[in-house]
């Protein structure tokens, strides 16, 4: 399909060769792993072999700390519930305020249960504050959950630090590193992180697989019990053919480590800076000055981001929002919300997520389009006069609000 | 990626009768901060006759706002004042082919910001009475705050009360934990607490409801409204029985067998549910499909 696709931290194009790793295990390798005979046991070499390609990907001490699941949301929800169920008497999570829904919704329900949930709160770009983190380390925590990179504005949180803290309190932590993985190094065996998520459409792999990265000794109750897969930590047969392309799309990302960090970068680099030279009224929001290589989250003013959204793909750009309106819900995106940008420019925020395959081509055009679809759309927008925003643009349009 | 009309989308990339107008006799400016809709109508009244003689628009939102407000500008243009109040937020949404449930409040928008254009000429002050909350049901469009303000009124405590009274929960149900915690916190509030097995408040409490006969000549009625279109395609439809919610059908002629027939049915049944304010089922009588299968052989 012809279009230039900047929406990488939705999901990702499974790559070629992924595809044709995984192809035979749908056909003539379609035993179960579990099985005595031959049909099956070639299929277990092939799930042994993936599962030591995400260790290597995230420097895990042993193949058998990793634990395939069905997506990120599965691991998220294993690794919190799990931890709650290890220790019933400690009523305390700590996770932040723009966490993933995966971990958010999941919090939020469970404090109807009766946990209660610090929601740690962040700056304006986006940056979490340790002293109050350290405040909330006490023995009532059953559990700590922190992203590691925001899927949002890709801002990158101390994960490793936080750990060391949470460990010296004896409290487990997790982190969701779904956008992280692949994008930047991760080391597990010289770090305190004792839970990750990962899932496998964010790497090149295919939707329906994720992994639980789970620290050996740390105490587990599984989500889903009955067959002895997994090692008993998560039953249910495997996803054999998935499994496989996740580890050959680690073994990839863990090539591209390097790419991804200084060619796919400097195109993003040279996006936002395109884009903000020659935008007015247009900023990038979250931390600029740590996050994964491939994302840009801009905010254009006083225009609404579905709209953008829709003049982008009518020139064949995809990108995503965190305007209200792309979603459904009546909020514009939390993660906005929580770094204290005004609804005007938060419904506003476009955010770009580049890949290995994007091209210096495909990010020149979209420097080219950009310009031109909001000053479209800025014509038709009651804050904006003939040449920029209205005299005091807040004052000037001031509706009567439902 | 929404599901939008080609006319949606048509008006949203070329919107009639957008910009500023500089000699406006009547503005409205409404907006939803949460849902960051903003829209600024602009008129050009006939004081002799009070004939909207021009319509312009300024609106910050998303595609369907920017397409609702160039829809009601295209529709008003030549209406007196009086007949542009008609104007209703559904007569928006159908002159755009429609718009997905959780759009219709920009629909909405439009009529609002109609009325503070007219309250602007008319020196009147506007007050806006609607609120609005995260939306619930998502087969009928009904929001939190809608379904909180009916428990509220009617002492309301089962979902079935609810899917009765405001018809949210009624289509396929993955609304009702939703509901379920409005009842909650509503019921709390009189000191009460939410049984989810709660027997329906009788509905013969309820005012104006109809007998079984009256019930039947109403749905009948609804039918007859609904044949012309029929017919149009050389078909029809023909009451059966009705057994409860249950209201049995045959489609006739070119309907029967019909490819379409699975849409029709629903858009009849969707029809009954909102002229009879409750739930019901459309389906087929057996002796329409017995006779459809004696046709084929």
């Amino acid at each position: 399909m012809d279009g230039i696709y900047l929406d990488n931290n939705a999901t990702t194009r499974v790559d070629d060769a992924v595809v044709a790793a995984m192809l035979p295990f749908f056909t003539e390798q379609f035993g179960n792993p579990s099985s005595m005979h031959s049909f099956g046991n070639k299929v277990g070499l092939a799930l042994k072999k993936a599962r030591m390609q995400v260790q290597e990907l995230l420097g895990a001490e042993h193949d058998s700390e990793i634990i395939f699941t069905s997506c990120g949301t599965e691991s998220d929800s294993t690794a919190i519930l799990s931890a709650l169920k290890a220790s019933p008497e400690k009523k305390e999570i700590i996770t932040t305020t723009i966490e993933h829904p995966a971990v958010l919704a999941l919090c939020t329900h469970l404090e109807k249960e009766g946990y209660k949930t610090h929601f740690l709160k962040v700056d304006e770009k986006g940056r979490l504050n340790l002293d109050e983190y350290q405040k909330l380390l006490t023995d009532k925590v059953a559990v700590v959950s922190i992203m590691w990179a925001n899927n949002e504005t890709g801002t990158l949180f101390p994960v490793e630090q936080m750990a060391e803290m949470a460990h010296a309190k004896g409290i487990p932590f997790h982190t969701d590193a779904v956008q992280a993985v692949g994008k930047v190094p991760i080391d597990l065996k010289n770090s305190k992180i004792d839970m990750l998520s990962l899932s496998g459409h964010k790497l090149h792999a295919p939707k329906g697989v994720g992994v639980l990265y789970l620290r050996r000794g740390v105490r587990f109750r599984p989500l889903l019990r009955g067959g002895h897969q997994e090692r008993g930590r998560r039953a249910g047969t495997e996803n054999t053919a998935a499994i496989v392309g996740l580890g050959l799309a680690c073994e990839q990302a863990m090539r591209h480590m390097h790419f991804e960090n200084t060619e796919v970068k400097r195109l993003r680099d040279k996006l936002e800076a395109g884009i903000l030279a020659k935008v007015p009224r247009a900023f990038a929001t979250g931390d600029v000055s740590n996050r994964l290589p491939n994302t840009s989250n801009i905010a254009f003013e006083f225009i609404e981001g579905e709209a953008i959204l829709l003049l982008l793909n009518k020139f064949g750009i995809a990108a995503s929002s965190g305007s209200a309106c792309t979603s459904g819900s009546l909020e514009p995106s939390h993660v906005m919300r929580a770094m204290g940008i005004p609804y005007t420019a938060a419904h506003g925020t476009i955010r770009f997520s580049l890949s290995r395959y994007s091209t210096e081509a495909e990010v020149d055009r979209v420097i080219q389009v950009v310009p031109e679809i909001v000053a479209q759309l800025r014509k038709l927008s009651p804050y904006w006069g003939e040449n920029g925003p209205a005299e005091e643009p807040e004052k000037a349009f001031a509706p009567v609000y439902a | 990626m929404w599901d939008y009309s080609d006319k949606v989308k048509e008006h949203f990339f070329s919107p009639r009768n957008s910009g500023a107008m500089d000699d406006a006799n009547a503005v409205g400016d409404v907006g939803s901060i949460n849902c960051g809709d903003a829209l600024r109508l602009m008129l050009k009244v006939d004081p002799e006759t009070e004939t909207i003689q021009d319509a312009r628009f300024q609106t910050f939102g998303c595609g369907s706002a920017i397409a609702s407000s160039s829809a009601l500008t295209e529709i008003i243009k030549g209406m007196t004042l009086d007949d542009a109040l008609k104007v209703s937020n559904q007569d928006i949404a159908d002159y755009l082919d429609g718009l997905p449930p959780e759009k219709m409040h920009c629909s909405v928008m439009g009529r609002e910001a109609l009325q503070a254009a007219v309250a602007n000429y008319r020196g009147v002050e506007w007050k806006d009475d609607h609120e609005e909350g995260a939306l619930i049901c998502k087969c009928f469009a009904i929001d939190a705050v809608l379904i909180e303000e009916t428990v509220r009124a009617n002492n309301l405590s089962s979902v079935e009360d609810v899917i009765h009274y405001t018809k949210a929960g009624g289509g396929c149900s993955s609304c009702h934990e939703g509901i379920e915690e409005i009842l909650v916190k509503v019921l709390a509030e009189r000191g009460e607490t939410f049984n989810p097995h709660a027997v329906a408040v009788s509905k013969e409490d309820k005012p104006g409801k109809l007998n079984n006969l009256q019930r039947i000549k109403r749905i009948e009625m609804i039918l007859d409204s609904i044949r012309p279109q029929l017919q149009r395609d050389h078909g029809d439809i023909e009451l059966v029985d009705v057994d409860g919610k249950t209201i049995y059908v045959n489609m006739i002629g070119a309907c029967a067998g019909c490819q379409m027939e699975a849409q029709t049915l629903q858009g009849i049944q969707t029809r009954l549910i909102e002229d009879l304010g409750e739930f019901v089922k459309v389906v087929p009588s057996r002796t329409g499909s017995y006779a459809r299968a004696a046709s084929h052989v």
